[in-house]
């Protein structure tokens, strides 16, 4: 699984570290999101998935 | 179930769209909306779209693609007009009537207007794209700009304006902006920004009429007599639930679509988004969420009710979440925050433009903003999360 995020539009909601905390955090300075694994195990899949369909801003792609 | 119909095409709709498919529904997905759009995001519009720093493509929803791969009958440029629960049937403009096993309602809001002034060109409301790229288009001009309306959209419409770098008046009827959103002590902080950064405010004050000049808006006159020329005028005064395609369905109506607590209208019937109107316990009644968080979070949760049925459907009890982009601040809250609740700062500070407040109301936490402090409120959301469930 590879995640691709697109800062740009990232509005630092948060919703996804709250879907998935072991692969999002959030910048301290400005809350934007940051990535702490590309590659995460299978296992998070659903996590993930979560992460990006919770996003309001549409900034997280999952390519499977 | 064969067939659903999703009616309205913004993020509600196509999220429970995505969901659909996602938890395995196979058969026919109807998407009926009123544009003729693919659909697109709305937040960007009062910031990025406004000032010309996206195209327009950039705030779609979903790329062709994507869209093609959840398999719809999208119905676009199409306004959905009647529904009949005992049939179910939605009759649509075109004189088409669909058919479904299920139904999800997200036809969203419609802008108030002024009982005034619409009449004349150069007025504006700011909810769809084409609206969006309209006013752009007329702000090239360097016109005077007076926005109606110091609410989050009015708000940023004032400070995208401004960014432009045109002569800009925010005009509301309370005391500062964004007073009924999140109290008057934020709002002051808002008001002085604004001020810093060059817009004209005048609050506690009533709109009383617009003139014109050979059809065109030439300016806007307050309660006080103050005469404020314009060549631009945008209201941004809020809006009321699109539903006026549900009279006589039977579909209970009142400040929107009247759901249960599973989002749950009518038997197959859910609601979704801006237009839904359901009672939450952290609220002590029901509840309406104008947010762009709740598009997507009570899509999901009424697409999943809907297929798993009545008997396994679960309450939809969300801690809400929204923002606004004003200049280089990003303000955010979470939960409730009612402007006659007491206010305490409990991290950062107003002087340093960056905070954490808690909103309480008798003794009790409701809500938490952050003034550029995005990480830091994530905590106190998890914490009104806690008292939400308990």
């Amino acid at each position: 699984m590879k995640i691709l995020i697109d800062e740009g539009k990232c509005v630092g909601a948060g919703t996804c570290v709250l879907a998935a905390a072991d692969v999002f955090d959030q910048r301290d300075e400005d809350g934007i999101v940051v990535l702490l694994d590309d590659d995460p195990p299978h296992a998070l899949l659903p996590q993930v998935m979560d992460a990006a369909a919770r996003c309001p801003a549409l900034a997280i792609e999952v390519v499977e | 179930m064969d067939h659903i119909v999703l009616v309205g095409a913004s993020a509600a709709g196509l999220t429970a769209a995505d969901t659909l498919r996602r938890e395995g529904f196979t058969g026919t997905l109807s998407l009926v909306g009123d544009e003729l759009r693919i659909p697109y995001d709305r937040p960007p519009l009062s910031k990025q779209v406004l000032a010309g720093d996206w195209e327009p493509h950039r705030s779609a929803l979903r790329r062709e693609a994507d869209l093609q791969q959840l398999r719809m009958d999208l119905r676009l440029g199409c306004r959905a007009t009647g529904l009949d629960t005992a049939e179910r049937v939605v009759t649509l403009a075109d004189g088409d009537r669909l058919g479904y096993d299920g139904l999800i309602i997200a036809t969203g809001l419609r802008p108030r207007h002024l009982p005034f002034g619409h009449d004349l060109a150069g007025v504006h409301v700011l909810r769809t794209l084409d609206e969006t790229l309209t006013l752009r288009a007329q702000l090239q001009a360097g016109p005077r700009v007076v926005v109606i309306g110091a609410g989050f959209l009015g708000s940023e419409i004032a400070a995208t304006t401004r960014g432009l770098g045109l002569d800009v008046t925010l005009v509301d009827v309370e005391a500062t902006p964004l007073a009924r959103q999140v109290g008057t002590f934020v709002g002051g902080l808002v008001a002085d920004m604004h001020r810093d950064h060059g817009v004209r405010l005048c609050m506690g004050r009533h709109v009383t009429g617009m003139s014109g000049e050979d059809g065109r808006v030439t300016a806007v006159t307050l309660d006080d007599g103050t005469r404020l020329p314009a060549d631009v005028v945008v209201v941004a005064i809020g809006s009321v639930p699109a539903t006026e395609w549900l009279a006589g369905s039977g579909i209970p109506l009142g400040d929107g679509v009247l759901c249960d607590r599973t989002c749950q209208a009518a038997p197959r019937v859910y609601a979704a988004g801006d237009v839904a109107n359901w009672p939450h316990p952290a609220a002590g009644g029901r509840v309406r969420l104008e947010q762009r968080t709740n598009a997507t979070q009570q899509a999901i949760t009424a697409a999943r009710n809907l297929l798993s049925g009545p008997e396994q459907a679960v309450p939809y009890t969300p801690v809400p979440f929204g923002w606004t982009d004003l200049y280089y601040t990003k303000i955010q809250t979470c939960g409730w925050c009612p402007s006659d609740a007491t206010v305490d700062i409990v991290d950062g500070d107003p002087e340093a433009h960056r905070f954490v407040a808690l909103y309480k109301v008798d003794g009790r936490v409701v809500g938490a903003l952050g003034w550029n402090n995005a990480r830091a409120l994530r905590a106190y959301r998890s914490q009104l999360a806690v008292s939400v469930a308990a």
